[in-house]
C-alpha cells in the first residue's frame, strides 16, 4: 500500500508541481498571481485528447499542437487579463481580470467540449503496474521541466533577461531590455508549461474541465507552502501535498482529504504566510 | 434615495403587474440581495476578494432544513439557527484576511467553498448526501407565493436599510480606508482585527438568513443546488455594482439574477457572461454601475482655487487635547538588517513647539517618525510620551494616545469625499458601537453629527472648506496636503508629525501652510515637521534637530543650526 501512496501521490503531485512553477513562472514576469494557471493545465489534457483522440494526430504533433495551443493563451492572459491592469494603481484588479479570463476558458470548455471527464489517450504504452506511464510521465516532465528552466535561466540570454525583469523590472527596463516581449514570452512559456502539466498528466486526470479549478487550488498550494517564486519550493511542496493527499485518500477516505488539505494549507499560510523559502514583508510607510 | 424609492415601489407593483415567474424571479433577486448586502461590505467597502461566499448560504440552508428534521426545531428557531452558523462561518472564512492578501485569500475562500459541498455531498446521514433534504414548511402567511415574496422583500429591504447606516457610518468610513490607505487607517487608530471580525459576523448572519429563505424558495436543497456559478453571481454583482456603493451593487444583483431570464438561451452561457462582464467592468470601467450614477462628481471644479486657512478655528478644534507634555526619544536604534537607519537618537518634542528634523536622503527623518508612531520597531532605546513608554509595533494605539501624523505622500481614499475622508481622523471618538451603527440608533446619529460639524470645522481651519462634498482624488496635490494635516486635527492631538508637508507645493502655499503650522503649535501641540525646505524650517521651528546617517549632526535654535559648519558642508550647502 505504501507504494500504492507513494506512487500515485508523487504523480499527481509533480503535477500540481507543474502547475505551482506555472504560477511562478508568470509571476516572475508581472508580479501578477494569474487565476489561469489551473485551466492551463486542464486545457493541456482537453487540447491532447482533441487533436489525438478527436482529429486523429499522432502523438508527438500531437503533443506539439496542445502545448501550443496552451503557449497561445498564456499569451492571451497577458495581453487580456494582465497587460491592461498592470499600470493600474490598484492592485486587486489583476485577481479580478484573470478571474474573468480563467472563468470564459473553463466555461467554454464545459460547453464546446464536455461537462463529463473524456478518455485520454496512452502516448507511449510503456510499463504497467507502478511503473505504467501515467505515474512517471508526469514525474518525467515535471523533471524536464525543472532542468529545461534552469539551463534557460542560467546559461541563456534570454533567460538572464527574464531573471533580470524579475528582480527588477526598472532597471532591466533601463538597461533597454524589451521588458513587453519578455513578459508575453514568459507568459506563453508559462502556458506551455501548464499545458505540460495536463498533458502528461491527462492520462492520470483525462480531458475534464473542472480539472481547472481543482488545479488552480492544488497548484497554488505549493506556491504558498513554498513561498512565492520559488521553484524549488513548488517542486517540494507540490510533491509533499501530492503524498499527502494520497495518504489521507487511503487512509481515511475521500472526503476528509480535501477538508484536510485545506484546514493544513490555511494553518500553514496564518503562521508562515511568506512560505518555507519566501521572504519577509516590505517597509510599510 | 430617489433610487431606493423607485425600486421599492417596483417591489410592490410587481405582484399586481406581473405573472408568477417574474414575481419568482424577484424574490430569487431578493433573496440573493440579502447575501450579497453584506458580501457588499466585505467585498465592495473593505476591500477583501472574498469569492466562495456560496459557502456560507450552504451552511444556512443546511442548517434551516437539518434543524427541524434532525433536532425538532420549530421554524423560526431553525431561522435563527441559519444566522448563527452563518456568523461563524463568516468568522472562519473571513478570518484569514486579516494575515493573507488578496490572491491568497481569494483562493483560501474559494477552498473553504469547495469543502462546504464536499461535506454536503459526503455527509449523508445528516445533509442526505446527492439526494438531499426538504426544506421544513414555513407557517402562515408566508407559506403563499405572494407571502413568501412579502417576507423576502421586506427581509432585503431591511438588509438594504442596515448596510446602507454601516456604510455611510464611521464603520464603513474605516472599512474604505483600510481598503484604500491601510497605514493611514492605522495611524487614525482604526482597528482592522475588530473592525474585519464585526463585518465578517455580519454578513456571515446575512448570508445564513439568505440560506435559510434559499431553500425555502428551493424547497428542496441538494448540494447541485450551489454552484460555483451562485458564488461568481454574488462575487460579480457586487463589482459590476461599484465598490463603495450600496445601489450599485443592488443593481448588479438584480440585472445579474434577470440576465438569464431574459433570453432562454443565454442560461448555459450565463457564467461565461458574467466573466465577461467582470473582464469589461475591470477594464473598462472600474467603477462599476455606481460611477454611472454619480453625477455629482461630473461637473468640473472651480480652477484657480486658493488655500486660504482659518487660523482662528483652530483653538476649537484643539481644545480637548490630552495632557502629556513631552514626547522624549532616548538612545534609539533602529536598523533593517545591516543597514542602521537611526543609531542612537535623542530627541525631545515639546508641547507648543515646532520642533523640525531636517537631514540629507536617508538620513533616517521618516525612520525616527516611524519610530514615534510605532511602525518601527527599535532595537535599542526607548519612546516615552509625558513620561510613559510607548507601546513599539501598536500602531492604531498613537491616536488614542493624542499622536497624529501625514504621510510622504498623501494617503487618503481618494473615492470617498473630502469630508469622508477627514471624518476618518475622528474615528476613534465614535460612541456608536457596530450593531448601533447597523440600526442607526441615536448614539450613531450624535456621532455623526458631531464628527461632520467637527470635519467641516477642521476643513475650513485648513482652507479647504467648501470642498467637502468633491471626491477626494479630484483635488490638487496641495490640497491633499491640507487635508492631511484637517484629517489630523479631528484627533485634538496633542502632538503632530508631520512628513515633507511642503514637498510639491508652491512658494505661496508654503508660506500659508508654515502659519498655519506655526498657529497649530501656538495653540498647544507639539509638532514634529520633517522637511527639506529650509527656509520654511528656519522660519517656523523653535528647535532643530539635523541628522545624518541616523545620527545627530547638530541640534538647537535655528539660528545656531544655520552657522554650524558640519550642517552646512553635510546639508545645506554655502
Amino acid at each position: 500500500m505504501l507504494q500504492a501512496i507513494l506512487v500515485s501521490g508523487v504523480a499527481m503531485g509533480a503535477i500540481f508541481a507543474l502547475i505551482g512553477v506555472t504560477y511562478n513562472v508568470m509571476f516572475a514576469a508581472s508580479r501578477v498571481m494569474s487565476f489561469t494557471a489551473g485551466q492551463l493545465g486542464m486545457l493541456g489534457g482537453v487540447l491532447g485528447s482533441l487533436f489525438i483522440l478527436r482529429v486523429g494526430v499522432p502523438v508527438l504533433p500531437g503533443m506539439l499542437l496542445a502545448l501550443g495551443g496552451c503557449a497561445l493563451i498564456g499569451l492571451a492572459t497577458e495581453i487580456i487579463a494582465v497587460r491592461p491592469v498592470l499600470k493600474a494603481l490598484d492592485q486587486h484588479l489583476y485577481v479580478l481580470s484573470t478571474l474573468a479570463f480563467a472563468l470564459m476558458l473553463r466555461q467554454f470548455t464545459a460547453i464546446e467540449w464536455s461537462t463529463e471527464p473524456q478518455p485520454f489517450p496512452t502516448l507511449i504504452g510503456l510499463g504497467g503496474g507502478f511503473i505504467d506511464e501515467k505515474f512517471w510521465l508526469p514525474v518525467a516532465a515535471c523533471a524536464v521541466t525543472i532542468i529545461g528552466l534552469e539551463f534557460l535561466y542560467r546559461r541563456t540570454l534570454v533567460g538572464r533577461a527574464f531573471v533580470a525583469i524579475s528582480e527588477d523590472n526598472f532597471a532591466a527596463r533601463a538597461l533597454g531590455l524589451p521588458e513587453r516581449n519578455l513578459r508575453m514570452l514568459s507568459f506563453a512559456l508559462a502556458g506551455a508549461i501548464g499545458g505540460l502539466a495536463g498533458f502528461a498528466g491527462g492520462e492520470l486526470m483525462l480531458a475534464f474541465f473542472e480539472n481547472g479549478s481543482v488545479l488552480n487550488f492544488y497548484g497554488f498550494v505549493p506556491v504558498a507552502l513554498g513561498g512565492l517564486g520559488s521553484n524549488r519550493g513548488a517542486i517540494i511542496g507540490g510533491l509533499l501535498l501530492g503524498v499527502f493527499q494520497q495518504a489521507a485518500n487511503f487512509l481515511v477516505g475521500g472526503l476528509f482529504v480535501s477538508v484536510a488539505t485545506f484546514v493544513v494549507f490555511i494553518l500553514f499560510l496564518l503562521l508562515r504566510p511568506q512560505g518555507l523559502f519566501g521572504t519577509g514583508t516590505a517597509r510599510r510607510v | 434615495m430617489l433610487g431606493y424609492g423607485a425600486l421599492l415601489a417596483a417591489a410592490v407593483l410587481l405582484p399586481f403587474v406581473a405573472d408568477n415567474y417574474w414575481s419568482s424571479i424577484a424574490t430569487r433577486a431578493a433573496v440573493y440581495w440579502v447575501l450579497v448586502s453584506g458580501l457588499n461590505l466585505i467585498v465592495g467597502f473593505a476591500g477583501q476578494l472574498a469569492i466562495g461566499y456560496v459557502s456560507i448560504l450552504t451552511v444556512g440552508a443546511y442548517a434551516f432544513c437539518i434543524l427541524p428534521a434532525k433536532l425538532n426545531a420549530d421554524v423560526p428557531l431553525a431561522v435563527l439557527g441559519s444566522i448563527l452558523f452563518g456568523a461563524v462561518s463568516g468568522v472562519i472564512v473571513g478570518l484569514p484576511a486579516l494575515r493573507l492578501r488578496t490572491f491568497y485569500f481569494a483562493m483560501a475562500t474559494l477552498g473553504f467553498a469547495t469543502i462546504v459541498t464536499q461535506v454536503a455531498l459526503a455527509w449523508t446521514d445528516v445533509t442526505g448526501g446527492g439526494i438531499g433534504l426538504p426544506a421544513p414548511e414555513l407557517p402562515w402567511p408566508f407559506d403563499t407565493s405572494l407571502g413568501f415574496y412579502v417576507l423576502c422583500m421586506a427581509v432585503a429591504a431591511f438588509c438594504t436599510w442596515m448596510t446602507a447606516n454601516l456604510g455611510s457610518s464611521r464603520f464603513g468610513r474605516a472599512m474604505v480606508a483600510i481598503r484604500d490607505a491601510e497605514v493611514a487607517a492605522e495611524a487614525m487608530g482604526v482597528d482592522k482585527k475588530r473592525l474585519f471580525i464585526s463585518i465578517f459576523i455580519f454578513a456571515g448572519a446575512l448570508a445564513g438568513l439568505s440560506g435559510a429563505l434559499f431553500s425555502s424558495l428551493q424547497s428542496y436543497i441538494t448540494p447541485d443546488a450551489f454552484t460555483f456559478d451562485l458564488s461568481l453571481l454574488f462575487f460579480i454583482g457586487v463589482l459590476i455594482g461599484g465598490r463603495g456603493s450600496i445601489m450599485g451593487p443592488l443593481l448588479g444583483t438584480i440585472i445579474l439574477t434577470v440576465l438569464p431570464e431574459i433570453a432562454a438561451p443565454l442560461v448555459a452561457w450565463s457564467t461565461f457572461l458574467y466573466a465577461v462582464l467582470l473582464l469589461a467592468i475591470v477594464l473598462l470601467l472600474p467603477g462599476g454601475i455606481a460611477a454611472l450614477l454619480d453625477r455629482t462628481n461630473r461637473k468640473a471644479l472651480t480652477s484657480g482655487r486658493s488655500i486660504t486657512p482659518d487660523l482662528s478655528r483652530l483653538s476649537a478644534l484643539l481644545a480637548g487635547a490630552g495632557n502629556a507634555a513631552d514626547i522624549r526619544l532616548s538612545g534609539v536604534r533602529l536598523s533593517f538588517g545591516g543597514v542602521h537607519a537611526i543609531d542612537g537618537l535623542d530627541l525631545l518634542i515639546q508641547r507648543g513647539e515646532v520642533h523640525g528634523l531636517i537631514g540629507p536622503n536617508g538620513s533616517g527623518k521618516t525612520t525616527t517618525l516611524n519610530a514615534i508612531c510605532g511602525f518601527g520597531h527599535p532595537q535599542e532605546g526607548s519612546v516615552t510620551m509625558g513620561g510613559a513608554p510607548l507601546v513599539m509595533g501598536k500602531t492604531t494605539l498613537r491616536a488614542r494616545a493624542g499622536i497624529a501624523r501625514t504621510f510622504q505622500t498623501p494617503r487618503i481614499v481618494g473615492e470617498a469625499t473630502v469630508l469622508a475622508n477627514v471624518m476618518l481622523g475622528g474615528d476613534v471618538s465614535g460612541r456608536a458601537t457596530f450593531v448601533e451603527a447597523a440600526l442607526n440608533l441615536g448614539r450613531n446619529r450624535a456621532d455623526e453629527r458631531r464628527l461632520r460639524a467637527r470635519a467641516e470645522e477642521a476643513l475650513t481651519a485648513v482652507g479647504l472648506g467648501g470642498l467637502g462634498d468633491v471626491r477626494a482624488d479630484r483635488l490638487q496635490h496641495s490640497e491633499l496636503r491640507f487635508l492631511e494635516i484637517a484629517r489630523a486635527l479631528m484627533l485634538s492631538p496633542s502632538f503632530l508629525l508631520v512628513d515633507e508637508p511642503a514637498a510639491g507645493l508652491s512658494p505661496e502655499e508654503i508660506h500659508r501652510l508654515g502659519a498655519l503650522i506655526s498657529a497649530i503649535a501656538r495653540a498647544g501641540v507639539g509638532v514634529l515637521l520633517v522637511e527639506h525646505h529650509a527656509d520654511l524650517i528656519f522660519d517656523i521651528c523653535q528647535r532643530v534637530t539635523v541628522l545624518n546617517l541616523g545620527r545627530e549632526l547638530a541640534a538647537g535654535t535655528p539660528a545656531d543650526i544655520r552657522a554650524h559648519q558640519g550642517v552646512i558642508s553635510a546639508y545645506l550647502g554655502g
